[in-house]
């Protein structure tokens, strides 16, 4: 950095947010070496950089998403138009159940945040020239691949994947009723997602690691983008969470392959008494569920950090409370450890349990709500630009606080009983855990696609594709809930003969089944625009949204090997600089020293502030 | 650009003004509260460890937890371990012999481990490396042992799905909870005999760099195995207490 000399320091307020004479300290640690490329193949194939790990990850879990939407759309036919697809019987329609709500969780969604936005992001956010380690980095995106490859590989296995919905509950899930149950399908489930598992693990190392020991000078934790905050919080619960998923599917793996009796209580299947005995299906659910509900919020922390990024940055104006922001981060981390047992009110447990989850359950509430006034806070007088990400992080608010709406609902044990097997369910997390951290993933999209290929996605596509999908899955989403109402079961083939179900729900069941046709297409459209802008898109130039974060402040756009020039930037301020009055540009940089802000700035407060 | 000049030394080594540092409870929150890193002087290597032991604390409690839970779910009574565990040595029967010589076993590789934790710190290249070595060795046959334990088992009829006893649960979870911990201790002599290797041919003095990871190494590896070693040793103490003992 620019090594500015000290002068006294002038009479006048300096219209600045940080100390006119701050400096950050000095390096503690000579920089890291790092791996060069030298060939196309360690380049761009076996690559050790977090960017093109990035890609890789972001790449493969957006291919897989697309195999979920087509699922999605054949589930919705069946339900909407029973029998028009005649290959739909009831054992794929849960084989299609099963993938689509895996995939959605787990490979795209918990991959594209974390491995996808996590690795992009966290070293260039954090001014690192690579995650702490590059190898293990590497490593973790091959074995993720290896679990979406084995995952792909049960379609074609004999007897196809499982179908024993994606919570895999025993024992019917390696039960011969099952699709898959007792052919490869759950076997092929199982070691794909204890493969998952190990491959996080070491991504997850690697992003913990570089958040806490690999800042750059000057970058506090408190100075750390929001969107860190909610990678590193969602990667730090996710090594928790998800040893009880390894732990269950290893467990069930042996009760399967070994006739181990973990799980399985004992039971008739087809007049035949079988050799299992003595176990406790409701020990998974324990074990499924310590980490299921963690992760709705690895899933949800990362989209409310980048969400809060968004919407400060094209509202021009700093995010509202920032440090409440992090202990809401933080609190919605630790509470979401306590909660699991939500999920099994109906599995008969114990009143005094019940009411446990449902206070801790409710308790979330109040840092959910602390973040959600905090964004409308920070929109209020805000210099709004209604861009694409900004529109999408709109979206992200109010699609939120409608999914949060119907938990709060949910997380009551009376209320839940009677809806728990319901389409009402069905609503609640898709447009908690399902839409609204997608469209964070679409809104992030377009924000860093500049920065990742030096151009700016189709503005014209962007609208259409935003308008669509938004308002297409209201209207997916919310007939749903009154569905459910009505009494519509969920995970049904079809609806038969649930005679308590007036005609007219079978309407809006077409109705939903046409707009999800619809949300779908959309999303070829925007596939089609990242592949169109590569070539014909706008010239972004390094900062095209006139952000303060350092990951916009390059010397190279798309960023180079090692992301920074010689020397690391030294970080001075925190990461939302926007409208400071007098300053002489709405956004002031996060690597921007003082004085230099204070030189150039007329020194009348700005009006209305 | 020009490709970053990148200076050579590992992160973490260097200390940072311990003079300006607060002690105590102060010195806790001036170092979360500063820029670069959380944890002063702990380098990447072993921030990494530690979370890592973190993350496998949760597996190997899931395991017992797991395992505490069929025990009660389970209809049947459940085996008595100091019966089935017992050894006949010269006509009388000793309950739990093996096992009590297998965690001497395993406690006294934590001895020699971190007596090689620190000749890894005077750079003492010969004496580190034979103490990994006699690590790895008693390391080794403690899963030796745990392999003749598993044929004596074997041999009397215990299996994962069921056993001469009781509780079919008995067979499975012993299983899998002592497989995935002789497991850890397998991969523990695995590594220890690599980095044994690495430390005798003087990989660390010479900063030979790694084979997979083109990185340049040093004795600090030592201790980050070391960390790995305990942790494995302080887990075999909770299995023991809980399914040996129980």
């Amino acid at each position: 950095m620019v090594d500015i000399p000290r002068g006294p320091t002038p009479p006048q307020i300096i219209p600045d947010t940080v100390p006119p004479d701050y400096m950050p300290p000095p390096a503690e640690v000579k920089e890291v070496e790092l791996y060069h490329a030298h060939s196309w193949i360690t380049k761009y194939v076996f690559c050790q950089d977090a960017k093109i790990i990035a890609l890789q990850y972001a790449g493969t879990a957006l291919a897989i998403g697309f195999v979920a939407l087509v699922l999605s759309w054949l589930m919705r036919l069946q339900l909407g138009f029973p029998g028009l697809l005649a290959f739909i019987d009831v054992n794929v329609y849960y084989q299609f159940i099963t993938i689509h709500g895996m995939v959605m969780v787990i490979y795209l969604i918990t991959a594209i945040f974390l491995g996808g936005f996590g690795n992009y992001l966290i070293p260039l956010m954090l001014g690192a020239r690579d995650m702490a380690f590059p190898y293990l980095n590497m490593l973790s995106y091959w074995v993720y691949l290896l679990a979406v490859l084995m995952l792909v590989a049960s379609f074609f296995a004999p007897g196809g994947p499982t179908g024993a919905g994606w919570t895999l509950y025993p024992p019917q899930a390696i039960l011969s009723g099952t699709p898959g149950g007792q052919q490869s399908g759950i076997l092929l489930m199982l070691i794909s997602l204890i493969l998952f598992v190990a491959g996080f693990t070491m991504g997850g190392l690697n992003y913990v690691v570089t958040v806490l020991q690999g800042r750059t000078r000057g970058m506090t934790l408190m100075r750390m983008p929001l969107t860190v905050w909610g990678i590193f919080t969602a990667t730090v619960m996710a090594l928790l969470a998800f040893p009880a998923l390894f732990v269950a599917c290893v467990m069930m793996l042996f009760d399967r392959l070994l006739g181990t009796s973990f799980f399985m209580p004992s039971l008739v299947e087809m007049g035949q008494h079988l050799k299992y005995g003595g176990g406790s299906p409701i020990l998974f659910q324990h074990l499924f569920w310590f980490f299921g509900h963690p992760e709705v919020y690895i899933v949800a922390l990362p989209a409310f950090g980048i969400v809060s990024d968004l919407i400060s940055t094209h509202a021009r104006k700093n995010i509202f409370g920032y440090r409440m922001m992090v202990w809401a981060i933080i609190a919605i981390g630790a509470l979401s450890f306590v909660v699991w047992a939500h999920h099994m009110y109906v599995s008969g447990m114990n009143p005094a349990f019940g009411f446990f989850f449902a206070v801790t359950t409710l308790i979330i509430a109040i840092p959910t709500a602390i973040k959600v006034y905090n964004w409308v806070l920070t929109l209020w007088r805000g210099n709004i630009h209604l861009t694409i990400p900004m529109l999408f992080a709109i979206g992200f608010i109010v699609t939120f606080v409608n999914g949060g709406l119907t938990g709060l609902f949910l997380g009551n044990v009376v209320v839940d009983v009677p809806l728990s097997d319901t389409m009402f369910v069905v609503a609640h997390f898709h447009m908690v855990m399902g839409v609204a951290p997608i469209l964070v993933i679409f809104g992030a999209i377009y924000h860093w696609y500049p920065k990742i290929t030096g151009r700016m996605m189709n503005e014209a596509m962007g609208q259409v594709h935003f308008w669509v999908t938004f308002a297409g899955a209201y209207l997916i989403f919310f007939p749903m809930h009154y569905l459910g109402l009505l009494g519509v079961p969920r995970r049904y083939y079809e609806m038969g003969e649930t005679a308590f179900v007036p005609p007219s729900a079978h309407t809006l069941n077409e109705f939903i089944t046409v707009m999800a046709l619809i949300v779908g297409a959309a999303q070829i459209l925007f596939v089609f625009n990242l592949l169109w802008s590569l070539r014909y898109g706008r010239d972004a130039g390094p900062n095209p949204w006139q952000a303060t974060t350092l990951e916009w402040q390059t010397p190279q756009t798309p960023p180079g090997h090692g992301n920074w020039g010689k020397e690391l930037p030294a970080v001075y301020r925190w990461a939302y600089d926007y409208s400071v009055p007098g300053a002489p540009e709405d956004f002031i940089p996060q690597n921007q020293p003082p004085q230099r802000a204070a030189t150039q700035a007329s020194l009348q407060p700005a009006p209305g502030e | 650009m020009a490709e970053p000049t990148l200076t050579q030394e590992p992160p973490g080594l260097s200390p940072v003004y311990p003079s300006l540092r607060p002690s105590g409870l102060r010195g806790i929150v001036a170092d979360w509260a500063s820029d670069q890193r959380t944890f002063k002087n702990v380098s990447w290597m072993k921030a990494m460890m530690w979370i890592f032991l973190l993350s496998d604390t949760f597996i190997f409690s899931c395991f017992l937890l797991s395992y505490m839970t069929v025990r009660m779910s389970t209809v049947t009574p459940w085996p008595n371990p100091s019966e089935v565990f017992g050894l006949t040595v010269a006509g009388h029967e000793t309950p739990l012999l093996l096992i009590a010589i297998m965690t001497f076993i395993l406690i006294s590789s934590s001895g020699t481990m971190a007596m090689a934790v620190n000749f890894g710190y005077r750079r003492d290249r010969v004496k580190t490396a034979v103490l990994m070595l006699a690590t790895a060795a008693f390391g080794a046959s403690f899963v030796g042992m745990q392999a003749f334990e598993w044929t004596k088992l074997i041999m009397e009829g215990v299996r994962p799905w069921g056993n001469p006893w009781g509780a079919e649960q008995f067979g499975s979870a012993f299983f899998m909870i002592t497989g995935f911990h002789g497991t850890h201790v397998t991969i523990g002599v695995i590594f220890l005999l690599i980095m044994a290797r690495k430390v005798l041919r003087g990989d660390f003095d010479k900063e030979r760099r790694g084979f997979f990871t083109s990185r340049k190494g040093n004795y600090e590896i030592v201790e980050v195995t070391g960390l790995y070693w305990h942790f494995v040793d302080l887990v075999w103490v909770f299995i023991f207490a809980l399914f040996y003992l129980w």
